[in-house]
């Protein structure tokens, strides 16, 4: 009898705690949902009424009510466009080496850790990196070139891993195919492999991008400005960005310059959110009509 | 070199499984018939392309032999200086105030505060959610949660700091009153939320590449979800779990705007999470924001604080990247 007695404890037992169990977890991933959702509330409370077209076409200023973005803005689209015309070319190629050309070597395995490895590196210490080498040995100066460049280290590794990532997807059978058709290397890659993993490769490369876009650290290490009322017109100008920005106004301690940066941070989450759904939208679009 | 040999002696090896390495030659025959001067050119041509593809490789390589010379080259300097012990064991970081203390555990008492702080935020939360996603719930939740812990996951590090700012300070000062403006609180709570989402999809991953059989086999025991989950699952992924907290807290190390805006700029030895303190980060900043002249002993202060990150977050990536690659052969 007592034994029926245990069975029946354990069973109730059991229960009760899978149902507890099962609700913590519950929890804890409603947290996260509704975190995000304070998080986004709360910027669009403290920044709506000073977001306006005029705060995008100003230029910074002492007083909050006559103080824009348009330098910070300019000065993060000249960043990311020659972020991107940097690392691209060299993240990809790296990527092709990697996947299509290097041997099983222990070369390979050497450069493929080292890329991992990179990729952890604290995005500050590629700043003190930058600022040795571009700002200081070659005199680039506290330049935008210098700004470009430094971000282009911080994203070369993500760039070179989620391009892997997507030229590994590509089944060998592709490569098989076009070898056997008499095409060299090349033209394996170039006409066959390429195409077909790029959709994966752009999605990597404007996920890359949006994470550039939202880097401040290296760019105060370089020497990015406080206060830049123009708009960079060559390489070699000063500039800022609008996560620098950003950083400046939540730096004071004044409540309307809070409320500058609660809209300069909407203007920058709109720019990424948009980047992100181009990523989505190319995934979606060009990833699907590839059927192996 | 192998990039210049002619077409003749080039061939491509192609790998069938095992089996068999069918050797191409390099010429074929519709190229021969062709002739004409691209043709000709084409090993050449192939030759250099695998050239820079490789040039291209090798800059990653360039970039950690760079990072790690220029941290030498200037630490060193600043040991010249500094004593290594005294950098190592004071406990006094005053290097733009007179006089002048070198002593780096300030900084590191900072940083370690605000790693173990968003550590207690994060990973309980992250955990469960880990679980929770990858055991219970279902296809369509999962298809809905996911993305936004991505949005999570991309909101920039300065955005955070202004919450932390504006949001979480004034709520810790409401509950305790004795918290400064600027305190490590606010940072260890947005720290944490932000490596939750690497926390969620790395433990995750791990979570799923438990064998389904191994949770067969404990329900035809008469186990419970709760039992499978608590006794079965999460114990054959302890390992990979625990790898992703340490790349999350090496995470938390290297951050630097919001525990730059969030938690002040007094360097202190304390594990009083209200008061203000300085982080290794924090104080690169604050040093790259002044006008410190190159050559100075002030100036080489942020090299030698840099590799103390760089050896921090260094070391704590290869021990979980060691510990990831071995998850991946037990079960094979």
């Amino acid at each position: 009898m007592s034994s029926k007695l245990d069975i029946y404890t354990t069973k109730r037992r059991g229960r009760f705690s899978n149902f507890l169990f099962t609700s913590v977890c519950f929890l804890a991933t409603m947290t996260c949902v509704l975190m995000l959702f304070v998080l986004i509330w709360n910027l669009i409370l403290q920044g709506k009424d000073w977001l306006s077209w005029d705060f995008v076409e100003r230029f910074p200023s002492r007083f909050p009510v006559k103080a824009g973005i348009k330098s910070a803005l300019w000065g993060s689209i000249w960043l990311i466009s020659l972020t991107a015309l940097f690392s691209v070319p060299l993240g990809v190629g790296a990527a092709v080496y990697l996947e299509e050309y290097a041997p099983k070597s222990r070369w390979r395995k050497l450069i493929q850790l080292n890329i991992s490895n990179l990729a952890g590196v604290p995005s500050i210490v590629y700043g003190i990196l930058g600022l040795a080498l571009f700002v200081r040995a070659l005199a680039l100066e506290r330049s935008v070139l210098s700004g470009a460049l430094t971000l282009t280290l911080v994203v070369l590794p993500i760039i070179i891993l989620a391009s892997q990532e997507a030229l590994r997807s590509v089944p060998d059978s592709i490569r098989r195919s076009a070898y056997a058709l008499g095409a060299t290397r090349w033209q394996t890659v170039w006409y066959q492999v390429l195409p077909a993993s790029l959709p994966g490769i752009m999605t990597g490369v404007i996920l890359s991008l949006s994470r550039a876009l939202g880097e401040a650290a290296p760019l105060i290490a370089v020497g990015a400005m406080a206060y830049v009322p123009f708009v960079p017109e060559k390489l070699t100008d000063e500039f800022t960005a609008l996560p620098i920005q950003i950083f400046n106004w939540t730096a004071r301690p004044q409540e309307d310059f809070h409320h500058l940066a609660a809209a300069g941070i909407l203007v920058l989450l709109i720019v990424l959110v948009s980047m992100n759904a181009i990523a989505v939208f190319v995934r979606h679009k060009y990833g699907k009509k590839i059927r192996w | 070199m192998t990039e210049e040999r002619s077409g003749e002696e080039q061939s491509i090896e192609m790998e069938l499984g095992e089996a068999a390495v069918i050797k191409l030659p390099r010429s074929t025959s519709l190229e021969r018939a062709g002739g004409g001067l691209l043709v000709s050119l084409r090993p050449y041509y192939e030759g250099v392309i695998h050239f820079t593809l490789f040039l291209c490789a090798s800059i990653s390589v360039l970039v950690t032999v760079g990072i790690v010379v220029v941290l030498l080259y200037e630490s060193i300097q600043f040991f010249f200086d500094v004593s290594i012990i005294e950098f190592l064991t004071g406990t006094r970081w005053t290097p733009l105030l007179k006089p002048q203390h070198f002593g780096i555990l300030p900084l590191m008492c900072g940083t370690m505060l605000v790693a173990g702080g968003s550590a207690i935020v994060a990973v309980p939360i992250g955990l469960g959610t880990a679980i929770y996603l990858s055991e219970y719930a279902s296809p369509r939740f999962r298809d809905i949660v996911k993305p936004m812990l991505e949005i999570l996951a991309g909101i920039p590090s300065v955005v955070y700091g202004y919450l932390a700012v504006v949001f979480v300070s004034p709520i810790i000062r409401y509950v305790f009153p004795s918290a400064g403006v600027f305190n490590a609180a606010s940072a260890c709570i947005v720290v944490g939320i932000m490596i939750l989402p690497m926390i969620i999809s790395l433990s995750e991953d791990i979570l799923q590449s438990v064998p389904l059989s191994l949770r067969g086999a404990a329900f035809a025991l008469g186990a419970n979800k709760f039992e499978v989950t608590v006794r079965v699952v999460v114990p054959a992924a302890l390992s990979g779990i625990i790898a992703s907290f340490l790349l999350a807290i090496s995470r938390a190390i290297g951050e630097t705007m919001a525990v730059t805006l969030a938690a002040g700029a007094t360097p202190k030895l304390t594990l009083n999470p209200l008061e203000s303190i300085q982080t290794m980060t924090a104080y690169i900043v604050q040093v790259s924001q002044g006008d410190t002249p190159a050559g100075t002993v002030e100036y080489r202060t942020i090299f030698a604080v840099g590799l103390t990150l760089f050896l921090t977050t260094m070391t704590m990536n290869v021990i979980a990247q060691y510990i990831l690659s071995r998850v991946g052969e037990r079960y094979e």
